[in-house]
């Protein structure tokens, strides 16, 4: 790349044009110092990469597969649709590639407690597996409201030996449980590694995730090159925080005739307050120590997203998403909880693939993309979970649990 | 005084300065606005002034106040449910600084500001009789555009330096603070604990040596004890979730009183030494 035609692959933070920084106590600074260094070094180390890489074929599952789902795409445009299978990983989603990276660098520093935050548990139970594979004290923070309707999920992290933390602070969701995780973290940081859960927060949050994620793209990339021949016209995916997308999205960035979409919540619909499409409808301002867009009020409080995925009910987005939207290399649309349920049922029913709440928001924005882009078009959907976590959810919603009928 | 200004003299640093020229420290009393309702907030304010607080820090409520305990969280997230506005917050700085010489300086978390117009919050502070503005979680790296706003309107900004903080970092609190800089006694969050962390102590030596003359202790601190021990090396002491536990349980007359029995601790240092 010439220097007038600079790679949007290069960005390491701590901005992303006017997003990112570090918004964040004083205490924090030095180790987010600490952990920006030890990252460095690492990126460095080839023991490291070596070693990471290593985990992920024999742990994680990498590579992880691709699937054309034809019987699937025939409801959008039969446009060719490629699912890019994070679902298989273990653990169920793509929170494993970015937990055993930041497990391995927790080692490298040599702490041996870990805290993670966790909206629908996908992080929280990848934290508490990787710390059990690494024998680290673990405890994840879970809003109230999302324990009581991911029940199962704490059970799997408490089974895996940690210690679950219902937050009862302000809206007692996702975002309070990073508040609190940021509180543990500035008392404990001397032992302490904050393992984050997405592509937002301070810098070097946003850039480590994301190369912990970038794996997603690159695999996928050659595997539809093998396939197919050529690139996708488009790459999509759903946005909360944003690492299942820019881990998608990160190895197209250079790529201009790839088109890159991502699918917001739009819950109960963008025209009233109840959704969490935060680059649709939100305005740029600091949440979580970094600068990017968010849901908020005139006077800069929080307002409270929603979504029938637990995690994508965030009121916040990566810093790096906000700068793709705002240089226009990537489009955000709002997906309805309606519309994704419609998809997640689709793509059960036509391939025999259950995707968690999340992903079936990218599948919904991808069958209306099929239809504009029409049928000699490739589309790389990013599946980034399955959906078992979410048979409560869905049973309720579509009336499938007899009645009076109860899980034993 | 050590700061980057020219110019502008600071009533803070002033009334630290003469609080130690006088043989003792600043005692610094934190409320927030709109708790438990606006016009008890101020008179709670008014009230602890009078009974001996030097300096007036006045929080506003925000939606994720991560540098928060239980007592402060509480407090905030009521005065958000009764509707707090951040015009409120002027609004309250006026009718202190109306009824009391204490300067006030507000304490906020950033994006209110940012989304209120960093230049336009900055005018209306100075115009409500503001002293400045302590930002816990701004640091100085990130600060570009308070550090001009507070330039052009003469107000003071309150850095943090922390335990952890590098002696670089420590250098650049101290240069880009003007007021005081405000040394957070513990690796935490606000909080009575029964102890002050001993690790203050060293903090405020590496200010000193760093260059401050207006180093003032945080977290942690609820009795006029702590108060003195704290006045014994460094140059204020900061109260916070104690008055505010006061002011929950009895009023506004209980964190008087208890203003006046801290602002006793404050006096006299080196005689009591």
């Amino acid at each position: 790349m010439s220097s007038a035609n600079p790679s949007l692959r290069a960005q390491s933070g701590p901005y992303f044009g006017d997003f990112g920084g570090r918004f964040v106590p004083e205490s924090l600074v030095a180790a987010l110092d600490e952990l920006s260094a030890e990252y460095a070094l690492a990126k460095a180390d080839p023991a490291f990469a070596a070693e990471l890489s290593e985990l992920h074929r024999s742990y994680t599952g990498r590579p992880s597969l691709i699937t054309e789902v034809p019987r699937f795409a025939a409801h959008g445009g039969g446009a060719r649709i490629i699912l890019k299978r994070e679902d298989l990983n273990h653990t169920g989603s793509h929170k494993i590639n970015n937990v055993l990276g930041q497990v391995l660098l927790t080692k490298r520093i040599g702490k041996k407690r870990v805290i993670a935050e966790t909206g629908a548990g996908q992080h929280g139970v990848a934290t508490a597996t990787a710390a059990a594979l690494f024998g680290l004290d673990c405890v994840i923070y879970m809003g109230e409201v999302d324990t009581e309707r991911q029940a199962l999920n704490v059970a799997r992290m408490r089974l895996l030996g940690a210690e679950v933390v219902s937050v009862k602070t302000g809206s007692r969701t996702l975002k309070d449980a990073i508040n609190d995780a940021m509180r543990d973290w500035v008392t404990n940081v001397e032992t302490t590694n904050y393992v984050f859960g997405t592509v937002a927060g301070p810098h070097p949050f946003p850039a480590m995730v994301r190369d912990f994620q970038k794996i997603i793209g690159e695999e996928a990339r050659q595997q539809v090159l093998d396939l197919t021949g050529r690139l996708p016209d488009a790459v999509t995916a759903c946005v909360g925080g944003g690492s299942n997308a820019m881990g998608i999205f990160h190895a197209f960035l250079d790529d201009p005739e790839v088109a890159l979409y991502g699918y917001e919540a739009g819950g109960e619909g963008i025209e009233g307050l109840r959704h969490a499409a935060t680059l649709t409808k939100g305005r740029p301002g600091v949440l979580h120590g970094a600068r990017s867009m968010m849901l908020q009020d005139e006077d800069g409080q929080t307002v409270e997203s929603h979504s029938i995925s637990a995690g994508l009910d965030y009121p916040g987005v990566g810093p790096e998403h906000a700068w793709l939207a705002s240089i226009g290399r990537a489009t955000y649309l709002p997906v309805t909880d309606a519309e994704a349920m419609a998809s997640l049922r689709l793509l059960s029913r036509t391939e025999g693939i259950i995707p968690a709440i999340e992903s079936a928001h990218a599948l919904a924005g991808t069958l209306e993309l099929g239809k504009k882009l029409g049928p000699d078009s490739i589309i790389l959907v990013n599946l980034s979970g399955r959906g078992d976590k979410d048979m409560e959810t869905a049973g309720r919603y579509f009336d499938l649990l007899d009645a009076g009928a109860q899980q034993l | 005084m050590t700061n980057i200004s020219t110019g502008h003299t600071s009533t803070v640093e002033a009334t630290i300065a003469a609080r130690r020229a006088a043989g003792g420290g600043a005692l610094i009393g934190y409320l927030p606005v709109g708790f438990p309702t606006l016009s008890e907030s101020i008179d709670a304010a008014v009230a602890i002034a009078k009974s001996g607080v030097d300096i007036i820090e006045l929080g506003l409520p925000y939606s994720d106040p991560v540098m928060d305990g239980p007592v402060i969280q509480a407090a905030t997230q009521q005065a958000l449910a009764n509707g707090f506005r951040l015009r409120h917050g002027f609004e309250a700085v006026a009718a202190i600084t109306a009824q009391v010489d204490t300067p006030v300086l507000m304490m906020t978390y950033w994006n209110p500001v940012l989304q209120y117009g960093v230049d336009r919050f900055a005018d209306d502070l100075a115009a409500a009789g503001g002293a400045g503005l302590i930002t816990p979680d701004l640091i100085p790296d990130d600060a570009q555009s308070w550090l001009a706003a507070s330039e052009r309107a003469g107000l003071d900004r309150v850095f943090l330096a922390a335990p952890s903080s590098s002696d670089e970092r420590l250098v650049q609190a101290v240069t880009r603070s003007r007021g005081f800089v405000y040394a957070v006694s513990t690796m935490g969050i606000t909080g009575a604990r029964s102890d002050v962390d001993s690790a203050a102590r060293v903090l405020v030596t590496r200010l000193r040596e760093a260059g401050s003359d207006s180093a003032c202790v945080g977290l942690g601190i609820s009795t006029p004890a702590q108060v003195r021990e704290v006045l014994e090396y460094a140059d204020g002491a900061i109260v916070g979730s104690a008055l505010v536990k006061a002011l929950a349980d009895g009023g506004v007359a209980a964190v008087a009183t208890l203003a006046a029995e801290l602002a006793a601790g404050a006096r006299d240092i080196r005689a009591a030494v």
